[in-house]
Formats: C-alpha cells, sequence, structure tokens
C-alpha cells in the first residue's frame, strides 16, 4: 500500500542504557511463567472442546473463560519478554497488545470464517452446520444477483473520480485567498460528521421523497413530472452515489486540502516567474506535485466505498430488481432473509479476494505510471 | 474545476488596469458563487431535518421551508420522544428508550475510540522507533499487518464474528461492540500516530533517557504530551466513525446495546413514518458529531492531514 513508506528510525538507546547481563535463572523464570500461561489456555480450550463435543460432563457455560486464558496468555507472554529479553523485552511491550489483538480478533476470525465459508448452516435451523464442499461455490456462481451486486461495485467505485473531481475544486477554492475560510472549512466538513444512516433517512427518505420532498419539489420546479428517484435503475443507483459522494467528499477534500497547503511556495513563485498560464500551473506544478496525496485521498476513499451498505439498505433495500445492492448490503439481505451463514460468508470472502486482487492490479498499475509522469516531468 | 483554478490564480497577480479589475471581480463572484452553492448544498439537508422536527402534518405536505414566516414552530417532533419543554419532567417510554440507545451509542464510541488510541499509540511508537522481529516479520510487515487491516470490508468479519460471540455470549452487549469498532478504529489511529512520532525529534528522547528515565518514562513523560494534538486527532476521528457506525450494530445487537443509528434504522423502515418526530429523532442523532464538529474542527482537519501529507 501507498501509505507504507520509510523505515523506522533506528534509535540506538543502548548507547545510553547499558544492557544489563540478564541472568540464566531470570530467563528460566521467564520461560516456566510463558509456559505456564500456555498451559492454563491449552487447558481451557481442551476442556470446553471436549466438554462441546460431549466427551467430558464439566466445562463452562460458554467459550467466555477461553478468551480469560487468552488474555492471561498475553499477560505471561509479555512477562517472559521482559524477563528473558530484558530492554528488548520492554520494547516489545508497546506492539505486543496491539498485535495479540489484531490476531485475536481477525485472524482467528478469518480462519474460522473460511471454515463456515464450506459449510451449510442455517442459524434458524436446529441442524447445525454440515460440511458441504464446493456447493456454497457453485452456488454463487450460478446467483445473478451476486453478479449484478458486484457490478454495481464497480459502477459505485468509479464515481469515485467524480467525487475526487469535485473534492479536489473545492480544495483548490479553500485553498485560494477568501474571506471567511474558516467558515467555509467548517460548513464543507459537516457532512462527513453525519450517520449514513441518518444521510438515509434526511436525504433518502424525506427530502427526495416523491410527493413533498424539497428536492422532488425543486425537480418539478425544474419541469420534471414525476420525480421518482428510486424507480429507475440507473436513476435510484446514482442517487445512492450522490448521498454517498455528499457525505464522503469532505474526506478527500481535507486531504487534498492538506496537500495543497504543504506545497512549497517557491516552486508556485517560479512557476509565475517563467510566465505559465494557471492551466500550465495546474498540470505541470499543482497536480504532479500533490500526486500522492491524490492517490492517497482516493484509495482511502475507495477502502470506504467498498463498504458501502449503510445508505442502500435503509432507503432502496437493494431495490429496484438489485439495481442499486453492493456487496454488503445484498449479503446483508441474504442473512436476514435465510439465516444463512455458511452462503453469506462465502460471498464474503471471495469479495476480499477480488479486492485484494484487484487493489494490488490498481496499484501496481499506478506505481508505473506515477514513475512514467515523474520521468517525463523531470 | 480547472477553469476556477485558472480564475483564482489571475485574480492574485497585482497589476489594476481596468480590463484586469473587472476580470478580477468576475472571478470573485464566480469563486464566492461556487463556494456559496457548496455550503449551501452541505447546510440544506441538515436545515431540512432542524426544522422538519418543529413541524405538524400540514406544514411537512405544504413543503414549508421558513420557520415563524412560512409556518410556526410546534413541538410536535420532540414531544414524540418526550423531550418536548412540557414533557421533560413528565416520565416517558420513548424517551426511556431513547435514552438507553443514546448512553449505548455514547459509552461504545468513547470506550472503543479511547482503547483504539491507546493501543495504536503504543504500536505506532514502538514501531516508529524500535526495530522489531517476531519471527520472519520486521517493522515494515509488522505495519504492513496493522494497515492491511484497512481494506478488510466489515462484511468479511461479520457473519463469524456472529456466529464467535453467540458463543462467547458476547452478542447484544457493548463489550462486543466495543471490542469489534476498536478493531476497525486501529488501523487509522496507528496510521496517524506513526507519522505523529515520527515528526519528533529523537533527540528529546535520547535526553531524557540520559537524565535517568526508562522507555516507558521517555514516552510517558515526554512523548505523550507533545504528540497529546495528534491522539486527540485520531480519538476524534475514531469517535466519529464508531458513533455513526450501523453495519456492525444491525447484526450484533438487538434489544440491550442497540445503538442510536440502529434506532432510527428501525424506525425509518416502519410504516406510516412521522415525519416530525424522525426529523427530531436523526436530529438527536447527527447533533452530538455536529456540535463536537464545529468545536473541533481543527482537529479533525490535522488528522486526516498527517495521514495525507509526509
Amino acid at each position: 500500500m501507498s501509505m507504507e513508506k520509510t523505515a523506522p528510525l533506528d534509535i540506538d538507546f543502548d548507547e545510553y542504557v547499558p544492557p544489563d547481563p540478564i541472568p540464566q535463572s531470570r530467563k528460566r523464570l521467564g520461560l516456566l511463567i510463558l509456559a505456564f500461561g500456555s498451559l492454563v489456555l491449552a487447558a481451557a480450550f481442551l476442556v470446553q472442546a471436549l466438554y462441546r463435543a460431549g466427551t467430558i460432563d464439566f466445562g463452562f457455560a460458554n467459550w467466555r473463560p477461553v478468551v480469560y486464558a487468552y488474555l492471561f496468555w498475553g499477560i505471561t507472554l509479555g512477562t517472559a519478554q521482559v524477563l528473558r529479553r530484558g530492554e528488548a523485552g520492554v520494547r516489545a511491550l508497546f506492539v505486543l497488545p496491539a498485535v495479540l489483538f489484531v490476531v485475536a480478533m481477525v485472524v482467528f476470525p478469518l480462519l474460522f470464517g473460511l471454515y463456515i465459508s464450506f459449510t451449510d448452516w442455517n442459524l434458524s435451523s436446529l441442524q447445525g452446520r454440515r460440511f458441504n464442499g464446493l456447493d456454497n461455490f457453485r452456488q454463487m456462481l450460478g446467483d445473478a444477483f451476486y453478479w449484478n451486486a458486484l457490478k454495481n461495485m464497480v459502477w459505485y467505485t468509479l464515481a469515485v473520480l467524480v467525487e475526487y473531481a469535485i473534492a479536489f475544486g473545492m480544495a483548490l477554492l479553500l485553498h485560494s485567498q477568501i474571506r471567511a475560510r474558516k467558515f467555509f472549512r467548517v460548513v464543507f466538513l459537516l457532512p462527513l460528521m453525519l450517520s449514513p444512516v441518518a444521510v438515509s433517512w434526511m436525504v433518502g427518505k424525506s427530502m427526495m421523497e416523491i410527493r413533498f420532498g424539497p428536492i422532488a419539489n425543486f425537480a418539478r420546479w425544474l419541469g420534471w413530472e414525476n420525480p421518482a428517484f428510486f424507480t429507475d435503475p440507473w436513476l435510484a443507483r446514482f442517487s445512492i452515489m450522490a448521498m454517498d459522494a455528499w457525505t464522503f467528499i469532505p474526506l478527500m477534500m481535507i486531504m487534498l486540502l492538506a496537500g495543497l497547503q504543504a506545497l512549497p511556495k517557491e516552486v508556485m513563485e517560479a512557476a509565475r516567474v517563467d510566465g505559465a498560464n494557471p492551466w500550465q500551473t495546474f498540470w505541470k506544478v499543482i497536480f504532479p506535485l500533490t500526486l500522492p496525496v491524490s492517490i492517497t485521498a482516493v484509495l482511502i476513499r475507495i477502502i470506504f466505498k467498498l463498504k458501502l451498505a449503510d445508505v442502500i439498505i435503509n432507503v432502496t433495500a437493494g431495490g429496484p430488481g438489485g439495481a442499486t445492492d453492493s456487496v454488503t448490503s445484498f449479503i446483508f439481505r441474504v442473512y436476514r432473509d435465510r439465516s444463512n451463514v455458511g452462503y453469506g460468508t462465502l460471498l464474503a470472502m471471495v469479495y476480499l479476494v477480488l479486492i485484494v486482487v484487484s487493489l494490488t492490479i490498481m496499484l501496481n498499475v499506478l506505481g508505473r505510471w506515477m514513475r512514467g509522469y515523474g520521468q517525463e516531468e523531470s | 474545476m480547472i477553469a476556477i483554478d485558472e480564475k483564482l490564480d489571475e485574480a492574485a497577480v497585482p497589476e489594476p488596469t481596468m480590463a484586469e479589475r473587472t476580470h478580477r471581480l468576475t472571478t470573485r463572484v464566480i469563486v464566492y458563487g461556487i463556494l456559496i452553492v457548496w455550503a449551501f448544498i452541505c447546510l440544506v439537508p441538515i436545515y431540512w431535518t432542524v426544522t422538519t422536527s418543529f413541524k405538524a402534518a400540514p406544514d411537512v405536505m405544504r413543503g414549508n421551508l421558513v420557520p415563524f414566516i412560512d409556518f410556526t414552530p410546534q413541538w410536535l417532533g420532540w414531544r414524540s420522544l418526550g423531550l418536548s419543554p412540557e414533557t421533560l419532567f413528565n416520565t416517558s417510554t420513548v424517551r426511556g428508550e431513547f435514552t438507553k440507545r443514546f448512553m449505548n451509542s455514547v459509552v461504545v464510541s468513547l470506550s472503543a475510540s479511547f482503547l483504539a488510541a491507546v493501543l495504536g499509540s503504543l504500536a505506532a511508537y514502538g514501531l516508529s522507533r524500535f526495530s522489531y522481529r517476531f519471527g520472519p516479520m520486521k517493522n515494515k510487515d509488522i505495519s504492513f499487518f496493522f494497515l492491511s487491516q484497512l481494506i478488510l470490508p466489515p462484511v468479511v468479519l461479520a457473519l463469524p464474528f456472529l456466529v464467535l460471540y453467540k458463543e462467547l455470549a458476547l452478542l447484544d452487549t457493548r463489550i462486543g461492540l466495543i471490542l469489534l469498532y476498536t478493531l476497525t478504529v486501529l488501523p487509522i489511529v496507528i496510521w496517524i500516530m506513526r507519522d505523529q512520532f515520527k515528526a519528533i525529534p529523537v533527540e528529546l528522547e535520547e535526553a531524557a533517557l540520559v537524565d535517568g528515565l526508562s522507555i516507558w518514562g521517555a514516552f510517558l513523560r515526554i512523548v505523550l504530551p507533545i504528540s497529546l494534538p495528534g491522539i486527540v486527532a485520531a480519538f476524534i476521528l475514531s469517535l466519529i466513525l464508531c458513533w455513526n457506525e450501523y453495519f456492525f450494530a444491525a447484526l450484533l445487537t438487538s434489544t440491550e446495546a442497540k445503538t442510536l443509528p440502529v434506532m432510527v434504522a428501525s424506525q425509518t423502515g416502519s410504516q406510516g413514518i412521522n415525519w416530525w418526530s424522525m426529523a427530531a429523532l436523526s436530529t438527536a442523532a447527527i447533533a452530538p458529531l455536529l456540535i463536537v464538529g464545529i468545536i473541533l474542527e481543527r482537529y479533525i482537519i490535522a488528522g486526516m492531514a498527517t495521514g495525507a501529507v509526509k
């Protein structure tokens, strides 16, 4: 990802704090504590697993004690680090909590998700899960609604370019010499504060309401007799895009504004002295220099866009006929309607793979293109 | 948009001939015109929601817009929430329900943001100062491990979490939501804070170490106070994202831990919506963040700026 930049500053703290030689007994104690923690975790897991499987008849009411055991294990791991590795162990304590947290909250659920995506698991039936191999996958291949949702995601993602253009324009305006800049900045930021759910009522359900919503009235005044925003597939898709854009344009705008403010003044002066007209100044100076910020902003925006669901769920529920469905809102509905966890998870997993693949390709192409752009300019 | 920029730059050239002056005037008009139109677009939905919460049915249907001129404000919407002046001191089940959801949102978003700020700042500081090696993973890989969480769409985790939380008895609890929200904002906090810490000169800590502070002491007493604005920025960004989160809350909560967005959404879905009470509810749901946004705008912008510019 482009956020990946420089290597960390490597401080040689050892120059100032001479490392204590760690006695062998301390190392042994550390190992002992870690071993104890691991034992507790393994025992808790094993007992609960066996109890659930019916092999033994004692155990806990739910799996929560295993989480506590994991927490305890994390503490023993930290203690062992400090005891065995001294200064280096103390440093590890900075990163360790976050790593353990993410491993527990992402890596484990992802692996678990991978497993349940190959099962037929209806939460509302009593049968429980049943391994069904590639059946879900086969079902997905024939699921026209899922492919339709994926296609919609392409359109929604492409809309980011339009949002980018508007955001850049607004950032340029805010960056120019204007009065009441702070006022405009605050006002332009406000839509970002609003929850998409509130926006879907405020704009989608009331302002666009066909009988007496103000936007509908305005459209009627402009001469559109029957302003139904959510009956025609393309129009509905466009309305969703507009609402989503309205909330998230400020995000890109502020990043771009920051990029503009970081531009060195001398370069702009030089361009003016050279007699470049504003059009040239923009394309030859401002745009190339803010390109890294632009790419970060667009990337972040795309990442947010790929999660798009709230507005769709609340305004159109995917309608008309799935025309506005995003992948997330579709899976939400699949779960709500059929409570099938297995199939929904498989769809989500495929979506994740598609995202990773397409983002990787996009970043590669971008990287190549940027290098080309740089050479052309210099 | 490019045309605008063109005119802007010309406006900055200081040579006041007559033609130039009219030119400059027109560009000013265009620039402020666009700014005002965009400000209008940003404000109208908010204005509409706030005013509608004071309207009665006929006002809504006639499409009246300006209070006191078009229509007389009434407390209809707020009364239905139990928040109008005359109902405020009576007991009200609706208000009880609303307060419960509101408090859920407050507790969940504040705790998740706090937890993410703590975990994220520590990790970001470690990654920006020391070199680690966890097995084959070095700093770069660890950073990537954290930041790559950003591209993980929530829907991938949603259903596994539904099942896991059921087993852990965490469904419909605040703690369950707090843990999940912490996870979703953690990469953003790490991203912002890493750049913040990189901007602080290492010499400060070296001096502190010479003075006999430990690494943790130097971090807590020297680095943390300096980077406080950055932490506040990351905290507020997390707060916004957590307060507005709907997807997980809709899936994982039902009666106890339901948050405000879920309440708003469930009201929207019901038939025959009372516009005034929906408007009052929406106003109440967005008001806290609007106030935060207006007061702390500086920090929000600073937070997003550090992530974007290096």
